[in-house]
C-alpha cells in the first residue's frame, strides 16, 4: 500500500505547488502589451502618429528567410547577397558597373592583436573601388595611415564598419590572422579558391 | 519527520509565504522582465536620421532605413552612381535637389520607386530627433569628437 513515502509525497506537493506558482508569477509578464511586437512602435525613432506610420514596411518582415546575424541588423549580408537571397540592383548610372577584385590583404602593425585580413572580393560585391581609393584608402600597400582609434571615430573601415556594416565590436571578423602561425608577407595574398 | 512537522504542510508561517511568494512570483517576474526588456522594439541598425531643415520646416524628419536600400541595392549605387557621401547629414540635400532628380530624387520619381509626394513615408521620425546613424558603433561607444551638424 505505501508505495511512496510520506516524505515523498511532501516532495511532490511541494515541486506542484512551486511549478503552478511559477507559472501563475510568469504569466502576467507575457501578456504582451497591445503594440510591443511592432519594432516601430517605441524605437525612439519612428514617430506613431505620422500619417504613413503603418505603411512602413518593417525590418523583421523584411529580414524572414536571411541568413541571421548576431550583431548589426541581424542579417549576414554577404552571405545574403551570395546566396541568391537578394539581389540588389549593381547600377542606376548605366555605364557603370561592379567589378568584382578577389584579392585579399593582410596587414600588419596591429599591436598585440591578431593580424587583419581584410578581403577584397566582399567588400567589391557591394561597392565601388571609388568608394574606397585613393581616400580613405591610398592604393600603395601601408601608406594610408590606419590606426585602430580613427576607425572608431568613423574614419577608414568605421565609415562602414559600425555605421551600416558589422560593427566595431566584432574585432575577430578583421583581427582574425594569428601572428604566431602566420608565415607570409603583408600586404597582397596569393589568391585562394573559394 | 520532525523537520517536516516543524515545517508544517497545513499552516506555513508567516516567513515560509513570503519566501515562498518570492521564489515563486518575484523571481520569475523578474526573470521574464529582464528578458523582455532586453529585447525591446529597438530602431534598426544604420538607420539614418536627417534633420538639417526638417524641423525647422515643420516637418518630421527624414528617416532613411539602410536595411530597406541593401536588399534592392548595392552601396555603390547611392555611394558612387548617385554621389551620397558616407556622412549621415552631410550631403547637403534638400527637397528642391530631390524634385530635381538628385540624391533620393534619382530613384523615388515614381519610376524606380514611389515619387515624392509620399512625404509621411520618410519624414516618419519623432520631431526633435537629431540627426544620426543610429545604432552605430560610436554612437553607443563613444562621445563623438565633433557634435553632428
Amino acid at each position: 500500500m505505501a508505495t511512496r513515502s510520506k516524505k515523498t509525497q511532501w516532495v511532490e506537493k511541494k515541486l506542484l505547488l512551486f511549478v503552478l506558482l511559477w507559472m501563475a508569477g510568469s504569466a502576467g509578464c507575457f501578456v504582451p502589451a497591445a503594440n510591443a511586437k511592432d519594432v516601430f512602435a517605441n524605437d525612439g525613432l519612428h514617430d506613431p502618429q505620422g500619417p504613413s506610420f503603418n505603411e512602413l514596411q518593417r525590418p523583421d518582415a523584411a529580414f524572414a528567410g536571411f541568413p541571421v546575424d548576431t550583431v548589426g541588423n541581424k542579417v549576414r549580408w554577404v552571405q545574403a547577397l551570395r546566396d541568391g537571397m537578394i539581389t540588389p540592383r549593381t547600377n542606376i548610372v548605366p555605364d557603370t558597373k561592379i567589378k568584382i577584385l578577389d584579392m585579399d590583404l593582410i596587414l600588419g602593425n596591429t599591436g598585440d592583436n591578431a593580424y587583419v585580413r581584410f578581403p577584397h572580393r566582399a567588400h567589391t560585391e557591394w561597392l565601388d573601388c571609388a568608394n574606397c581609393h585613393p581616400d580613405p584608402f591610398k592604393e600603395k600597400f601601408g601608406t594610408s595611415g590606419i590606426k585602430m582609434g580613427a576607425i572608431l571615430e568613423g574614419k577608414f573601415c568605421g565609415k562602414c564598419h559600425g555605421a551600416v556594416a558589422f560593427p566595431l565590436t566584432e574585432c575577430a571578423r578583421c583581427h582574425s590572422v594569428k601572428p604566431d602561425t602566420f608565415r607570409g608577407k603583408f600586404g597582397v595574398q596569393p589568391v585562394e579558391k573559394h | 519527520m520532525k523537520r517536516n512537522k516543524k515545517m508544517g504542510l497545513a499552516r506555513p508561517g508567516m516567513k515560509t509565504v513570503v519566501f515562498r511568494l518570492i521564489v515563486c512570483v518575484a523571481i520569475p517576474a523578474l526573470v521574464a522582465l529582464a528578458i523582455m526588456g532586453s529585447s525591446p522594439a529597438r530602431a534598426e541598425y544604420a538607420d539614418i536620421v536627417i534633420n538639417n531643415y526638417s524641423d525647422g520646416a515643420g516637418m518630421r524628419p527624414a528617416i532613411f532605413p539602410h536595411w530597406f536600400h541593401r536588399i534592392r541595392f548595392r552601396c555603390k549605387v547611392c555611394h558612387a552612381d548617385l554621389g551620397f557621401k558616407f556622412q549621415a547629414g552631410g550631403n547637403e540635400i534638400n527637397m528642391l535637389k530631390i524634385i530635381n532628380g538628385e540624391f533620393c530624387g534619382a530613384c523615388h520619381n515614381g519610376e524606380i520607386a514611389w515619387s515624392v509626394d509620399n512625404c509621411d513615408f520618410c519624414h516618419s521620425g519623432k520631431p526633435g530627433t537629431p540627426t544620426q546613424v543610429h545604432g552605430s558603433t560610436v554612437q553607443k561607444l563613444l562621445k563623438p569628437s565633433q557634435p553632428a551638424k
